[in-house]
C-alpha cells in the first residue's frame, strides 16, 4: 500500500526526480520545549503589553513558539506581489534570520543564500485566515473530536479556543501545503459569546502553546442571529431581541467588573475583586485588548451591533461570513470595522440568502478592510481560488478589482483583522519571512503553493514530499504512513 | 418583491423564446465537441433546438443568427452528475427540504424524488449562468434513499425540465445508523435481502398479491420499484467511500449482476484497477484530501486523474468539503474540474467528466452531453479555459434558447452598487 501511494505521488504532478531542494524539515525539537520566547512584555506602569491580558493573570498560557532553523534565501526571477505595492516583475526576495531583508529587483544573493528560481512562479505573503476551526473540530471528526462549541450556555466569554486545539490535527499541515501561514482558531458560533480566539502559526508542535503566536492579542468570538437563537430556543434566547438583550446585559456587568479592577489595580486597596473567567475576556474587550471577532451575516444585524459596541464603548474589529456586509459597506467605513467574508457561500439558511459574489469587492471599493475567511478546512487550502472568485466577480460587477488590491484579501487585510499588519501580511523589509512560492498566478485554478516559509524557514515542498509534516494522526492511518 | 422578481425573469425569457426559433450559428471559435477532437475556427450551427451542423467547413444559411466566437471556445452544455438542486432550497428551513424521504426501515425506492421538484428554485438561474445546462437531480438519506432523475436548466414547468426519470437508483452503505442497522455487515446483509426479496416478489407477483407468499422485507411499492435495478436496467447509484465498501459494492454487483454506479468514492482510486475490471463507473468532486471520517482516511486529490487514467469512466460533481452551499455554487462544478486537472486528470478527461460521461452513465448520452448532429442544442460559448477562474460565460443556449438572465444575486449586486439603495426600482 505505501509503496502504492509514493508510486502514485511520483506519477501525479510531482516532480520526484527533481534534486531535493535543501532540507528544511520541520524539526520538532525546540519549538515546544523552548523557554517562553514571549513572557508578556510590562510597559512603565506595569500594564501587560501587547498580547498580553489583564491583571492578575497577564498571559497564563504563554507562547513557546519559536521560529525553526532557517537559511538564508533568495527567490529570484519572479513574479513579486507583495501587497504592499505594485506587482514586481522579474523581482527577487531575500529572506534571512527569520525577516524578509530585501525585495526588489536589485537584490543581489549573500554568498550563504540558497537561490531558488522563481521563473515563471508568482511570490506572495503567506496567506492569512481569520476564521478557522482547525483544531477545534479535527480531522477524522466524530464526538471525541468535536470541541468546537460549549454550547451549555448562551455566555461562555470563559472558553478560550486554545484549550481545544488539538495540534494533530492532520488539517494544519494540508492548509499549510494552500499557502497559510497564520490562522485565527474561533469557537464555534452557537453562543452569544463563544470565547477566545487562538492565534496560532501554521506549524508542527507537540502543544498548542508551541503554535501560539508570539504577542498577537486574542479575539472574542461572537455570534448573531440564526444560530444561538435555535441552540437556545427552549432556554432563551429565542429571537435576535433575546440575543440583543443578552449581549448588552453581558457588558452591563462586565464593564462593573473592569471598573472594580482597574480600581484595585490602581490603589491595591483591599481584598482584591473576585476573579470571573467571563467578565475577563469582556473587561478586556472594554479595553481595547481583546478584538471583537463577530459571527454576522444580515445587514441590520451587523448595524445593531456597531450601536451596541458604541453604547459600551467598544470596537468590533471584524464581522465574520457578513454576507450581507455589501448593504452596509458606507457604515463599516464609518465604524472602521473590517469584513471578512466567502467568495460565494449562501442559500443555506435564511440569514444566508442574499450572499453575492461580489460582496468583498464592492465592500473593498467602499474603504472597508475587506477579507477571505475560509470557515472550512476545504476551502482554507485553497483561499487563492477563493479570492479569484470573488476579484473576477467583482470586475463582472464593474468594480475595476485590480490583482494586487486582490491580494490584499488573503493578506494584510486579515493581518489588519489581527492587530498583526505591522508584522506579517506584506513582503516588507522587516516583516516576518512568511512567504509562498506558487506554481504560477496564484488566482489560476491550476497554480498551487510549492513552497511555504515561516519566519524564514521551510516548512513546505511540494517537490520533497517526503520532507513534508505529517501530524501523528496521518502515520498509519492515512496513505504513506506505516500499516 | 415577489412579483418584481418574477417579472425579471418572464421579460428575459419571452424575448429568448422568440430569439431560439430561429437557426443561430456560433462561428471561429475552438469547438470541443467532446464526442471527437477538437475543431479550430469551428463552427456550431443550432436550429429548432438541436444541434445540426457541427465542422469546420460548416455554411452558415443567411437568415441565421451569427455569434462571432473567434478566439473563445465553445462546449457542450456542463452537467452535474449528483445535485439536490430543486429539491433543498435553504437547506436550514424544512419546509423547502424534499430530498428526504422518511421511507419504511430505510428503504424508500418508490420515492420519485422529482415529483417535488421545485422549478422556481432561485438556484438555477445562477447555475444555468455559468454553463450548467442540465443536472442529475438525487435523493439522500436511508438505505435505498429513492430514485433520480436528469433535469435540463429550462426555464419551464417542473415536467418540462425533467429529461429523463427515473435515471438511477439512489443508495448509499456509507452509514449503517443512516440504513437503520447497527454495523457494515448488516446493512450489507440487509441490503442482499432486498434484492432477494425483489427477486421473490418479481417471481411470485401473483402469489404476493394473493398474500398467499412469504413475508418481504420492503413494501409493495419499494419491490415494485427495484424491479429494473435487479434486471440491469436500471443503475443503482452507491454513495460508497471506504475501499473496502467499493469493493463490497463491486462485489454484490457481481452477485446480483446490477449495474452500479459509485458515488463519492473517496478512497476510490486505491481500487482503481478493479472497477476499471468491472466496468463500474465513478462520480466524485475532486478537492477533497482531508481524511475527515474513518471511511475517508485516504481520500487524495489526485483520486479522479487515477482512476481516468486506470480506465474507469468518470463524472465530477461539485461537492467541495461537503459544503451546505452546495445548491448556491452548482455552477462551481467548473472549478471541482479546474482542481482536477491541476492534479493529474488530462483537460480533455476532465471536461468529458462534466459533460458527455454523465450523460453516458444516466442515459441520456443521445440528448445531451456532446455537440453532434441531433443533439440537444445546449451549448456554452466561453471566453477562455472553461475551467478558469479569469474566464467569462458569454452565452447559454438551452434547446436551441439563449437562456443567460439576470439571478437573484445579480439583482442584489445592481442594487446595493451604489449606497444606499434604490428600493423602488428593480434590475
Amino acid at each position: 500500500m505505501r509503496t502504492t501511494s509514493l508510486f502514485l505521488l511520483c506519477v501525479v504532478g510531482v516532480a520526484c526526480a527533481q534534486t531535493p531542494a535543501p532540507s528544511t524539515a520541520p524539526s520538532p525539537s525546540g519549538n515546544a520545549t523552548a523557554a517562553s520566547a514571549s513572557t508578556a512584555p510590562r510597559d512603565s506602569a506595569g500594564r501587560p503589553g501587547m498580547g498580553a491580558l489583564s491583571l492578575p493573570n497577564a498571559n497564563p498560557f504563554p507562547s513557546t513558539y519559536v521560529p525553526f532553523p532557517s537559511r538564508t534565501t533568495l527567490i529570484r526571477n519572479a513574479t513579486i506581489m507583495t501587497a504592499a505595492g505594485p506587482t514586481m516583475q522579474n523581482a527577487s526576495i531575500l529572506l534571512r534570520d527569520g525577516k524578509i531583508v530585501a525585495v526588489g529587483t536589485s537584490v543581489t544573493a549573500p554568498a550563504d543564500a540558497v537561490v531558488i528560481d522563481g521563473t515563471g512562479k508568482y511570490v506572495t505573503p503567506g496567506i492569512i485566515d481569520v476564521h478557522s476551526h482547525l483544531g477545534l473540530y479535527a480531522a477524522p471528526g466524530g464526538g471525541g473530536l468535536n470541541d468546537g462549541n460549549e454550547a451549555t450556555n448562551p455566555n461562555t466569554s470563559n472558553v478560550w479556543a486554545e484549550h481545544s486545539v488539538w495540534p494533530q490535527d492532520p488539517q494544519f499541515p494540508r492548509i499549510l501545503a494552500g499557502g497559510v501561514t497564520t490562522v485565527q482558531i474561533l469557537p464555534g458560533s452557537a453562543n452569544l459569546f463563544g470565547g477566545r480566539s487562538a492565534i496560532l502559526k501554521v506549524v508542527p508542535s507537540r502543544t498548542v502553546q508551541g503554535m501560539k503566536f508570539p504577542g498577537a492579542k486574542y479575539g472574542l468570538k461572537m455570534a448573531c442571529g440564526e444560530n444561538p437563537k435555535r441552540v437556545y430556543a427552549s432556554r432563551g434566547p429565542s429571537t435576535r431581541m433575546g440575543n440583543v438583550a443578552g449581549y448588552r446585559a453581558a457588558y452591563i456587568q462586565a464593564a462593573e467588573y473592569r471598573r472594580k479592577w482597574d480600581e484595585w489595580n490602581a490603589n491595591h486597596k483591599g481584598a482584591p475583586p473576585t476573579r470571573d473567567l467571563g467578565q475577563e475576556t469582556l473587561a478586556e474587550v472594554l479595553r481595547g485588548d481583546v478584538l471583537v471577532q463577530m459571527h454576522c451575516y444580515r445587514a441590520d444585524e451587523m448595524a445593531q451591533m456597531l450601536d451596541i459596541a458604541k453604547e459600551f464603548g467598544f470596537k468590533v474589529r471584524a464581522f465574520h461570513h457578513s454576507v450581507e456586509a455589501y448593504k452596509i459597506a458606507d457604515l463599516l467605513r464609518e465604524n472602521g470595522t473590517g469584513a471578512a467574508m466567502w467568495a460565494d457561500w449562501g442559500g443555506f439558511k435564511e440569514e444566508a440568502m442574499d450572499g453575492i459574489r461580489a460582496n468583498i469587492a464592492l465592500v473593498d471599493a467602499a474603504g472597508v478592510k475587506a477579507m477571505i475567511h475560509s470557515d472550512d478546512p476545504s476551502g482554507a487550502q485553497r483561499l487563492n481560488q477563493e479570492v479569484a472568485k470573488a476579484m473576477y466577480a467583482g470586475r463582472a460587477a464593474g468594480i475595476n478589482v485590480t490583482e494586487d488590491m486582490a491580494i490584499k484579501w488573503m493578506t494584510i487585510n486579515p493581518a489588519w483583522a489581527l492587530d498583526l499588519d505591522t508584522r506579517i501580511g506584506s513582503l516588507e523589509t522587516g516583516k516576518d519571512a512568511d512567504v509562498v512560492l506558487w506554481s504560477g498566478d496564484p488566482f489560476s485554478v491550476y497554480s498551487k503553493a510549492e513552497k511555504v516559509w515561516i519566519d524564514g524557514a521551510m516548512l513546505f515542498n511540494r517537490d520533497d514530499p517526503a520532507q513534508n509534516w505529517r501530524t501523528d494522526f496521518d502515520l498509519g492511518f492515512v496513505n504513506g504512513g506505516a500499516r | 418583491m415577489k412579483n418584481h422578481l418574477l417579472c425579471a425573469l418572464c421579460a428575459t425569457f419571452v424575448t429568448a423564446a422568440g430569439a431560439g426559433a430561429q437557426t443561430v450559428a456560433i462561428t471561429g471559435g475552438t469547438v470541443y465537441p467532446v464526442s471527437g477532437a477538437p475543431i479550430q475556427n469551428g463552427t456550431v450551427l443550432i436550429r429548432d433546438g438541436k444541434i445540426v451542423a457541427v465542422g469546420a467547413d460548416v455554411a452558415v444559411p443567411a437568415n441565421a443568427q451569427r455569434v462571432d466566437a473567434t478566439g473563445k471556445i465553445v462546449t457542450p452544455g456542463l452537467i452535474d452528475a449528483a445535485t439536490q438542486l430543486g429539491l433543498v432550497e435553504i437547506g436550514g428551513e424544512p419546509t423547502t427540504r424534499d430530498a428526504n424521504a422518511r421511507g419504511t426501515d430505510g428503504v424508500a425506492a418508490s420515492f420519485r424524488s422529482w415529483d417535488g421538484l421545485n422549478s422556481e428554485s432561485v438556484f438555477w438561474t445562477p447555475a444555468r449562468n455559468e454553463g450548467v445546462t442540465s443536472v442529475v437531480v438525487a435523493p439522500g438519506g436511508g438505505l435505498i434513499a429513492g430514485q433520480a432523475s436528469v433535469v435540463d436548466l429550462v426555464n419551464a414547468t417542473a415536467a418540462q425540465m425533467i429529461r429523463r426519470a427515473p435515471v438511477a437508483m439512489v443508495a448509499q452503505i456509507n452509514n449503517p445508523r443512516g440504513a437503520q442497522t447497527g454495523a457494515r455487515g448488516e446493512l450489507i446483509g440487509k441490503l442482499r435481502t432486498l434484492l432477494e426479496d425483489v427477486k421473490f416478489y418479481q417471481a411470485h407477483r401473483a402469489d404476493y398479491d394473493r398474500s398467499a407468499a412469504r413475508s418481504l422485507t420492503a413494501t409493495r411499492a419499494d419491490l415494485e420499484a427495484m424491479i429494473p435495478v435487479v434486471e440491469g436496467r436500471l443503475p443503482l447509484a452507491i454513495d460508497a467511500d471506504r475501499v473496502d465498501d467499493i469493493q463490497g459494492a463491486l462485489r454484490l454487483a457481481k452477485e446480483f449482476n446490477l449495474k452500479i454506479i459509485i458515488v463519492g468514492g473517496a478512497e476510490a482510486w486505491l481500487a482503481a484497477n478493479d472497477l476499471a475490471a468491472a466496468h463500474v463507473p465513478v462520480i466524485a468532486g475532486a478537492m477533497n484530501n482531508i481524511p475527515n471520517s474513518f471511511q475517508t482516511l485516504n481520500q487524495r486529490q489526485e483520486n479522479l486523474g487515477i482512476l481516468s487514467k486506470a480506465g474507469v469512466s468518470v463524472a465530477i460533481i461539485g461537492n467541495n468539503g461537503d459544503g451546505d452551499e452546495e445548491l448556491f455554487n452548482v455552477r462551481n462544478v467548473k472549478y471541482e474540474a479546474g482542481n482536477a486537472v491541476a492534479y493529474g486528470m488530462t483537460h480533455d478527461a476532465a471536461l468529458r467528466a462534466l459533460t458527455l460521461t454523465p450523460a453516458e452513465l444516466f442515459g441520456v448520452a443521445d440528448h445531451v452531453g456532446s455537440l453532434q448532429v441531433g443533439r440537444d442544442a445546449n451549448v456554452v460559448v466561453w471566453s477562455g479555459d472553461p475551467f478558469e477562474f479569469s474566464t467569462r460565460v458569454e452565452h447559454v443556449y438551452i434547446h436551441g434558447q439563449e437562456v443567460m438572465s439576470p439571478s437573484r444575486q445579480d439583482m442584489l449586486t445592481q442594487r446595493y452598487k451604489t449606497l444606499p439603495p434604490k428600493y423602488e426600482t428593480h434590475p
